[in-house]
């Protein structure tokens, strides 16, 4: 009987041992690794690129826009 | 709105709004976890389409009044810019649904409000396309713009809050704006909206823009045959 106790106790422990890791209930895991790293910063150049040719694009149908209307002379 | 200032303006924001999107503190959710960053690319993007689509029928309303057709040529490419960025939203919306519902397109009241919106929408551009007089096709889509948006915010605001919906809002969820939307949300979430209502004026503006040209164009050859 005192065995088994011992026994129980030892896989209780055990098992709140495992519990310990996920303690918080509140814990929700986010990408901090990532952010940690700096990696993240790469996903953003990325996307600012991507966007930066976009607007630049945008601007040069804008300005070549300009011009037609000054040719038709439209105020 | 020929100036260059708010287009710079609009490029500035949408920069601060990918870079502090991205990096930016936001609040830990369970389920959602880092994808509650949609919120300022995908969220913005339905309140921009709703800004802009309120300016076209404003400006439907003026032509009404005005029978000028410079306000139906205003109307009528806010209205395409707002439904460029319906379509966007749908595909984004879609996207975050397959992570975070488990669904891309899962029959979410919302979701199926925001289709049939989009619907009526793709309608007022099919009504336009079948006149070839102008001024018949500005009247009548500028009234049926009117209707359209008249049935446009009770369908994606109203309704969907009565039932059960998985978007916040509705069937017992709260709303963005009561725990979770914190301050720091807030600070990239205007920026961003604003951000793309201005992008849309600007695909707008360049549209009516070339509309024009069009126009003086093809009065030009009409007093050249003549």
């Amino acid at each position: 009987m005192k065995r088994i106790s011992f026994f129980l106790l030892y896989l209780m422990m055990l098992s709140g041992n495992l519990f310990a890791q996920t303690s918080d209930p509140n814990y929700v895991p986010m990408a901090d690794k990532m952010r940690e790293d700096g990696k993240i910063w790469v996903v953003v150049l990325v996307v600012a690129i991507v966007f930066a040719g976009i607007a630049i694009n945008m601007l040069r149908i804008d300005f070549k826009l300009k011009k037609i209307e000054k040719e038709l002379n439209i105020k | 709105m020929r100036k260059i200032w708010w287009k710079i303006l609009c490029i500035i924001i949408i920069f601060y709004v990918i870079v502090m999107g991205f990096m930016g503190p936001v609040p830990h959710l369970p389920i959602l976890n880092e994808t509650i960053r949609n919120t300022y690319f995908h969220v913005a993007l339905w309140l921009a389409m709703t800004t802009l689509l309120l300016a076209a029928m404003i400006f439907s309303v003026k032509y009404l009044m005005s029978g000028k057709i410079q306000d139906d040529d205003v109307a009528s490419e806010l209205t395409k810019s707002a439904i460029f960025f319906g379509i966007l939203g749908c595909m984004t919306g879609s996207a975050w649904a397959n992570f975070s519902w488990g669904d891309p397109w899962p029959n979410d009241p919302k979701l199926n409000s925001a289709a049939v919106s989009l619907l009526i929408y793709l309608a007022y551009l099919l009504l336009r396309s079948s006149f070839e007089d102008e001024q018949r096709k500005a009247r009548i889509s500028a009234v049926y713009n009117i209707f359209a948006f008249a049935v446009f915010i009770p369908i994606i605001y109203i309704l969907p809050r009565l039932t059960d919906s998985l978007h916040p809002g509705s069937g017992g969820n709260a709303t963005f704006g009561s725990f979770d939307f914190d301050n720091n949300i807030r600070k990239v979430f205007y920026p961003a909206i604003i951000g793309y209502i201005l992008m849309g004026m600007w695909l707008a503006e360049l549209r009516i823009r070339i509309k024009v040209i069009n126009r003086i164009r093809e009065e030009e050859l009409i007093v050249k045959n003549n």
